[in-house]
């Protein structure tokens, strides 16, 4: 019957369609492993204590990612110092007063700000504090490092805020608690874990971060711990290897690489762990 | 007059909590049946199992048969896609898509293929919209949003987008419960006219709703079949002491 | 309310109003500091600037065209590779798979947003190019070497390869996006579709009607993030500035332009040249995301308003 093969094209159509999302998963599960894979087999043989404790070394005489370590350990210390503080207190001040004209508003411009290519971040800093300081700093970097994060850390925090049940607040006020003790006292930490996990993930994304580096904390050959000095960092001493003309250095991008990914990765993975709920 | 659904032995469990015991129950065919008893009794989930609707919960699982003209639907071959569009159903809150009047009621029309030409589609389309007593109401703005129409029309378009496929059975699952009282008047008068055709599984928590409609009544409690009877019979001298309480408010 | 309540709850709400204003003060400083710093080029060359196909430093020629093109098109290519990607994890994600199947996969495809932008283009170098270089270019050359996309000299670097890097780099974040809004679709419409006799895909293409703004906003948010990439497109494009037919050409983005001589741009005029196009950026990537934005709300809103 003429029915009967039209009914069994559709569902023969919509087999095939099942069949295609499946392999539009399995594909972008394959690139992942992929990529993952191939950052482990060139990264592992390059990896040793002198790698990662030296400072880089003319071409042929070995050399490491020390300064690097530091100096990303350093930009990202300093910037979470910044933008964790300001980033939650604006995001506590969506949630709990940022229903009106000026809440929208702050909402609004965080939201395009998130989007705001992270290359933008670098050239403002550049203009704000390199110009008239005339030279590069760990300082420039780690600030906009926390421009990056503000916004993100904002917005998290606002939502983990508005998940905390109304009854606990109402709970509180009614017992004549001022509304700063109920949300330092009751609201902050019922979230805590919450923020916390979104503080993380901000942490993980800035350490990933290579453009806004690269003209505000330049490099250095050297161990620095003065934050009004260029600085080194893993992702801008990834992109110099990686751009570099010599098989040695690619060898020590890809072993940067490792490092910086399996951080990443490892918060990423004891963040999940820690949350059911996904971010 | 004939048994359109037959249904023995029917078990339904959530993962390890049972939520239908035992069930045995004959829907005649041409004749509105309903199912009453407290939330939670397990008159939904039963009209869900009639066109298996529950297979998209993935813990539900089903013992028993359910035989509709003679065919165990839960046999291993069965094509539900099929099944569905022979059982029709009219959920509690109106669920029109966002598309046109015209278009939500073709849409069963179309996927099935049911149509020879454009003509033979809008005809198909005004019968349906005819047959659930809107078309009078829509006939001039047939391609403005299902969204305009009020609660009742909506459910009435819901209806017709259900009758369009030419289904056997329709289950309605509490179809008035979130309309006014003169939205509700009309969806209980066209449920009357329907069985003509139709036979009717109508599910629903006002007990003088299934006394208008209903040619007979089952009554569930706790997962239970407590008793089935003609409406008439169930309302002025019910078997059990459970069905007596509960019809007289005793606890509810 | 005690006195010290109110003094206290003034001085939390004005100390937490500092926080969320500093969000407002970036925002104006940024544009403030760089519509400054391209005065000068604004004044030498005015909206030609923009319109000009020529970039030659050296001689004080600045035309952000090739620039804008290369921007253009490498999201292009992002795009069209990473939009249909994306619906169809998305939807394996939410329609299909069982949820203990969909929850590590959807798991994965974040991580993959995850790895940063350098290291995609650590990868982008040596895999994907020479990839591009042995297998994909030659096939693309042989089968559709008639059209000038394809034609022209392989080196594996250029704009095909960042339009692809950028694709993956975009796809987690629209599949996210995509997610989110099927997820609001009310299981009510799944039902209709079902109990008319749709099939699995039927119900699909219903559900994914009630999301269409929804999805069209995951598309404009990549179209954003494709725009903005900069370190892995700047490490593969091959950065040149020119506008060539041939996608295996090298190109130059904004992005990687501003990345690759910023540094080096110490002449005034230069300087003032990469800082307006990064203001240009800045302003196109700040109205896609506002438009993004405006699109997801408005499925939002639907779902919970009706």
């Amino acid at each position: 019957m003429a029915n009967d093969i039209a009914h069994n094209r559709r569902k023969f159509v919509s087999g095939v369609m099942t069949s295609l999302t499946a392999a539009c998963a399995t594909f972008v599960i394959a690139i992942l492993v992929i990529i993952l894979a191939y950052i482990a087999y060139r990264g592992f043989s390059a990896i040793s204590w002198e790698f990662l404790t030296e400072t880089p070394k003319p071409v042929g005489e070995g050399g490491g990612i020390g300064n690097a370590i530091v100096g990303s350990g350093i930009m990202t210390v300093l910037a979470s110092l910044i933008g964790l503080p300001i980033g939650i207190g604006a995001g506590v001040y969506l949630a709990e007063f940022g229903d009106k004209w000026f809440g929208t508003t702050v909402r609004f411009f965080a939201d395009t700000l998130i989007g705001v290519p992270s290359i933008i971040v670098g050239i403002f800093v550049y203009t704000l504090i390199v110009l008239p300081m005339t030279r590069q700093s760990g300082f420039a970097g780690s600030l906009s490092l926390a421009i990056i994060m503000i916004p993100i850390v904002a917005r998290t925090t606002e939502e983990m805020i508005r998940l905390v049940p109304k009854s606990m607040r109402e709970g509180a006020l009614a017992l004549g608690a001022p509304q700063w003790r109920v949300t330092w006292n009751i609201v902050l930490p019922a979230a805590a874990s919450g923020i916390a996990t979104g503080a993380m993930l901000a942490i993980a994304r800035i350490s990933g971060e290579t453009a806004p580096l690269l003209f505000t904390a330049l490099n250095s050959r050297f161990y620095n711990f003065y934050v009004d000095q260029p600085m080194s960092s893993l992702t801008v001493q990834i992109y110099n290897f990686a751009t570099g003309p010599f098989e040695v250095e690619h060898q020590m991008a890809w072993a940067a690489t490792l490092i910086l990914v399996g951080l990443i990765l490892i918060i990423n993975i004891i963040v999940r762990m820690f949350t059911k709920k996904k971010y | 007059m004939g048994s359109k659904i037959n249904i023995k032995n029917l078990n339904f469990f959530y993962g390890a909590d049972q939520a239908l015991f035992d069930i045995s129950l004959k829907i005649p065919e041409r004749q509105v049946m309903a199912f009453i008893g407290p939330s939670g009794c397990g008159k939904s989930t039963f009209l869900r199992v009639l066109n298996r609707m529950n297979d998209t919960i993935p813990i539900a699982k089903v013992s028993g048969t359910v035989k509709i003209d003679g065919k165990d639907i839960y046999a291993p071959k069965t094509d539900v896609v099929a099944l569905r569009r022979k059982v029709g159903m009219v959920f509690q809150k109106s669920n029109p898509f966002p598309k046109t009047i015209f278009e939500n009621v073709a849409y069963g029309i179309r996927i099935n293929r049911m149509h020879k030409d454009k003509t033979d589609l809008e005809e198909r389309v005004e019968k349906a919209l005819k047959d659930s007593a809107l078309w009078d109401e829509v006939k001039d703005r047939l391609n403005t949003s299902a969204f305009g129409l009020s609660g009742g029309q909506q459910q009435r378009l819901c209806i017709a987008r259900a009758l369009a496929v030419q289904p056997e059975v329709i289950l309605m699952d509490e179809p008035a419960s979130a309309l006014d009282p003169i939205a509700t008047q009309k969806i209980e008068e066209l449920v009357v006219e329907l069985k003509e055709h139709y036979t009717i599984a109508i599910v629903t928590h006002n007990m003088q709703q299934a006394a208008r409609v209903s040619d007979r009544t089952a009554f569930f409690m706790l997962g239970k079949l407590i008793e089935v009877n003609p409406t008439e019979r169930m309302f002025t001298h019910p078997d059990e002491k459970l069905t007596e309480d509960y019809i007289t408010g005793r606890f509810g | 309310m005690s006195k010290t309540g109110t003094i206290g709850d003034s001085v939390f709400r004005t100390i937490l109003i500092i926080f969320a204003a500093t969000i407002l003060v970036i925002v104006a400083a940024m544009i403030a500091m760089m519509v400054q710093n391209s005065i000068p080029t604004i004044r030498e060359f005015g909206f030609g600037f923009l319109t000009g196909s020529r970039w030659l430093p050296a001689s004080d020629i600045y035309g952000a065209l090739p620039f804008i093109y290369g921007t253009i098109v490498s999201s292009l290519i992002a795009l069209i590779l990473a939009v249909p990607l994306s619906l169809g994890i998305a939807i394996f994600l939410v329609e299909q798979a069982p949820a203990r199947i969909a929850r590590p996969i959807a798991f994965m495809v974040e991580l993959l947003a995850a790895i940063p932008s350098v290291v995609y283009g650590l990868w982008g170098i040596f895999v994907l190019a020479p990839f591009i270089r042995v297998y994909l270019g030659p096939f693309l050359q042989n089968y559709f070497g008639f059209i000038p996309l394809f034609q022209g000299r392989l080196t594996g670097i250029g704009m095909l390869t960042g339009g692809i890097i950028m694709a993956l780099m975009v796809t987690p974040i629209v599949t996210a996006v995509v997610r989110d809004v099927l997820e609001v679709v009310p299981t009510a419409q799944r039902e209709a579709a079902l109990a008319l006799g749709a099939t699995k895909w039927e119900t699909t293409v219903i559900v994914l009607g009630n999301a269409a703004s929804g999805i069209a906003g995951a598309v404009v948010l990549g179209l954003g993030r494709a725009l903005g990439e900069t370190m892995a497109v700047t490490m593969v494009i091959g950065n040149s500035p020119q506008i060539s037919a041939s996608l295996f050409e090298p190109a130059y983005t904004i992005a990687s332009v501003l990345a690759a001589n910023f540094a080096e741009a110490t002449d005034k005029l230069y300087m003032s040249a990469l800082i307006e196009m990064g203001l240009v950026l800045f302003l196109v990537t700040f109205i896609v995301n506002a438009l993004a934005k405006l699109l997801v709300l408005r499925v939002a809103k639907r779902q919970t308003g009706h």
